[in-house]
């Protein structure tokens, strides 16, 4: 219990001294998970629209691969990446290991399936409304993807806040690929797991309480602005 | 569009973040190290001197070894004898050289269960452990403590070539994780002089044996072969091992100490 | 603009006549609607009637291939995916996307390549027409039942078709708004666009019919010209429809 609350002292102090040392691994947070739901986005919300709109043979045993794929144990993912961009491995010459590429790459791994099948649900539910008017309409596969993605980016944000929830609180893969270097790949969770080998659980709390913080800052703020896009609701 | 714009603002983020200052580095350390403070020491003043970053990978001395074998980072500095010597051997390493020793000490409840306080060897403490029965926790790790105590157990008898009974329990974890599994479950555990003093989670957990020769801790920095990967920082890593063999290295790890006790003693020639 | 595209249609009606030769319909096996052979002409304004569940939406829908065909067939002067371009739909139940009106109405055009600029100007002539001119800001979705149905109508006509399917576009508009939708519609037909609506509106029905079909039991239980129709209906179904008693 006292702890807890030395960890939430300590993670006022951290927060209001603005203690450079944080501000840079919240930085680096932000931008690796970012990066990562951004691209990760980029193909899971696609890839989800089109496994909607496609019929093919495979399409009932891809579904449940990728709904498998979220579960992904990001240590095994981090593993796999790290043998990838290790000098040994196929990519090495690339250099791009212990770096926050790596960790980036590591998560947008962890991220796609996530993001793409819950794509997958919630625009499977439009399809069903807009199925007839676009076959009417002789949309094209592309356009069929692309209506659905635009009149569905509402519940789509959803999807992305929660590859940016699992992101942003991942550590296996990214304490494997990116090193928890001080000043270049330390992040908040590897920073977490750190204090917490050290035995300095108070820290380890604040920085975890500045975690959720900075978790639950950008969920508001993705809503906040979504919200205000458009002034009515439906 | 406005989508088109965040992309835009990301990948210019990725593409400039990327851009490294100074020369840096890669040394992957031991958790035993980075964990004793001394790195926080050592850093600023190599980037002073040399205008170097040294990029740290704490990792167990199984994944540094495996890190420099890979060619992930320039030099590795670790402390396990006959790995590094193998290490040598395989022609993944130049050379190796001795850049300081600490210890290894026994932990334990206060209430010290087996008794080991007063014993004379460090194999004789392990042996009233294993005839207490009394919990145990192991690194597991395949990391220079766990190689140490692995040697220590071959000793001890009644218990094979390594403990398998319940009460010695293998966590596969640092120092540290090891430490706070130690102290939850108030056990005995091995733990290097520096990572114990350091240690900010004790519990009721306390220094019980140390002093056997037997368990001086010799660090060594190990440059990675270039020839095996021309890709590494030879220079900069001969430039680094220089500077932690020379007299400002020698000052600051004679200087180091934490509540009084000098943590780690230079002896690299 | 538009109007001066479709008016050359009349000459150059290649996707017509459209034909069914013992078209089928099935669902999970049953037999929905058919077989039926119908052809709807190069020109005027086909209603299709006949009580609730006897088959006019499916009949619709598979002659805009919206349903899959069973048996038989249905033919025009296009393969299908071509012909479909050239034909639009009015939903019995509208189908609003998550859009502001003008941009759903645009929707047709920005499909076929139009810039968006010149999409939204053709749409809010559209709205205009249809009596959503006040309404181009608003979501779709929030629009009542009968400006939905307007909606519709706007983005079936924006593209010009050559034919247009209409399932009972006036269920739920008020007499004054029919009557408009009714002259919009007398326009595109003197455009040179063909006409198919179902309605269970008798005096639509009259006042529009060029010919009728009559649907009863998933078949076409009798169909001609519109004057025949409903002066003498050959069928004694047909005639206790027409005189508005329960068809059994
Ligand atoms: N997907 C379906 N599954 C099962 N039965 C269906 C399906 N679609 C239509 N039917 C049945 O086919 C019959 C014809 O339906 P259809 O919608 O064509 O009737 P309708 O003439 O348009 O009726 P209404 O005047 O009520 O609109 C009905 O009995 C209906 O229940
Ligand atoms: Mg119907």
């Amino acid at each position: 219990m006292n702890e807890i609350t030395q960890g939430l002292a300590e993670a006022g102090r951290l927060i209001f001294s603005l203690d450079p040392d944080l501000l840079e691994i919240v930085a680096l947070s932000l931008r690796v998970t970012l990066s990562a739901v951004v691209i990760a986005s980029a193909i899971g919300l696609p890839l989800g629209a089109w496994l909607v709109v496609n019929r093919f043979r495979f399409r009932r045993h891809t579904i449940a691969v990728l709904n498998a794929l979220m579960g992904l144990p990001p240590v095994v993912v981090g593993l796999v990446v790290y043998m990838l961009l290790s000098r040994a491995g196929p990519f090495g010459v690339l250099d791009l290991l212990f770096t926050p590429t790596a960790m980036i790459i590591a998560q947008v791994i962890i991220i796609t399936p996530l993001i793409a099948s819950i794509s997958h649900q919630t625009i499977r539910d439009l399809w069903a409304e807009y199925h007839d008017l676009l076959i009417s309409l002789s949309a094209t596969r592309r356009q069929r993807i692309a209506a659905l993605l635009w009149d569905g980016r509402r519940a789509l944000l959803t999807a992305m806040l929660a590859g940016f929830g699992r992101g942003i609180g991942e550590v296996g893969a990214i304490m494997i690929v990116g090193g928890n270097i001080d000043h270049s790949t330390r992040v908040l969770t590897t920073a977490i797991s750190l204090e917490t080998g050290k035995g300095n659980f108070a820290f380890a709390m604040g920085l975890g309480f500045v975690l959720i913080a900075l978790a639950v800052l950008v969920n508001l703020t993705i809503h906040s602005l979504s919200r205000t896009e458009r002034a009515s609701v439906w | 569009m406005n989508l088109k714009k965040t992309l835009a603002a990301v990948l210019a983020i990725l593409v400039y973040g990327q851009i490294a200052m100074a020369d840096d580095i890669r040394l992957a350390v031991t958790t035993s190290f980075h964990n004793s403070g001394l790195s926080d020491v050592l850093l600023p003043e190599i980037k002073a001197d040399l205008d170097l970053e040294v990029k740290l990978l704490v990792v167990g001395t199984g994944q540094a070894l495996r890190l420099g074998k890979a060619g992930d980072v320039d030099a590795i500095l670790v402390h396990s004898r006959k790995a590094e010597l193998a290490f040598l051997e395989g022609g993944f390493g130049t050379h190796r050289r001795e850049i300081m020793f600490n210890d290894f000490v026994l932990i334990g409840p206060s209430a010290d269960p087996a008794g080991i306080a007063g014993v004379k060897t460090a194999v004789e403490a392990l042996q009233k452990i294993a005839g207490a029965k009394a919990s145990f926790v192991s690194r597991g790790d395949d990391s220079g403590t766990h190689k140490k105590e692995a040697m220590l157990w071959q000793g001890v008898k009644g218990v094979g070539d390594v403990p398998t009974q319940g009460w010695y329990r293998a966590v596969g974890a640092g120092m540290g994780a090891s430490l706070n599994t130690a102290s939850g479950m108030n056990a005995y555990i091995m733990a290097d002089r520096a990572s114990w003093l350091k240690f900010g989670n004790k519990g009721d957990l306390t220094l019980l044996f140390s002093g056997d020769p037997v368990l001086f801790n010799q660090y060594a920095y190990l440059p990675v072969n270039p020839e095996l990967h021309p890709h590494v920082k030879k220079e900069l890593a001969v430039k680094l091992e220089n500077w932690l063999a020379g007299p400002k290295a020698e000052k600051l790890i004679s200087d180091y100490k934490i509540g009084g006790e000098l943590l780690f003693t230079f002896n690299a020639k | 603009m538009l109007q001066s595209e479709t008016a050359q249609k009349t000459v150059h009606n290649t996707i017509l006549p459209l034909t069914l030769t013992g078209a089928i319909a099935k669902i999970r096996g049953k037999t929905i609607v058919g077989p039926i052979n119908l052809t709807i002409g190069p020109q005027g304004f086909t209603i299709v009637m006949g009580p609730n569940g006897s088959g006019k939406t499916t009949l619709l829908r598979l002659m805009h291939g919206l349903q899959r065909i069973s048996g038989g067939t249905v033919t025009c002067g296009l393969p299908d995916a071509q012909a479909r371009v050239r034909q639009s739909y009015v939903f019995q139940t509208p189908i609003m996307m998550r859009r502001i009106v003008v941009d759903s109405i645009a929707y047709p055009l920005r499909l076929r390549g139009v810039d968006k600029k010149t999409a939204r100007t053709k749409a809010t002539d559209w709205a205009e027409r249809v009596g959503l001119g006040h309404a181009l800001d608003r979501p779709a979705p929030v629009l009542s039942g009968g400006e939905k149905q307007k909606l519709s109508l706007a983005r079936a006509l924006i593209s010009g078709p050559d034919i247009l399917f209409l399932d009972e576009p006036c269920a739920n508009l008020d007499g004054r708004a029919t009557r408009e939708i009714e002259t919009i519609l007398r326009q595109a037909q003197a455009e040179g666009t063909r006409l198919v609506m179902a309605t269970h509106d008798m005096g639509q029905a009259r006042r529009l019919a060029s010919d009728v079909v009559f649907m009863y039991g998933g078949c076409v239980h009798e169909t001609g010209p519109a004057t025949a129709f409903f002066s003498g209906p050959t069928t004694p179904q047909a005639a206790a429809f027409i005189s508005g008693d329960i068809v059994e």
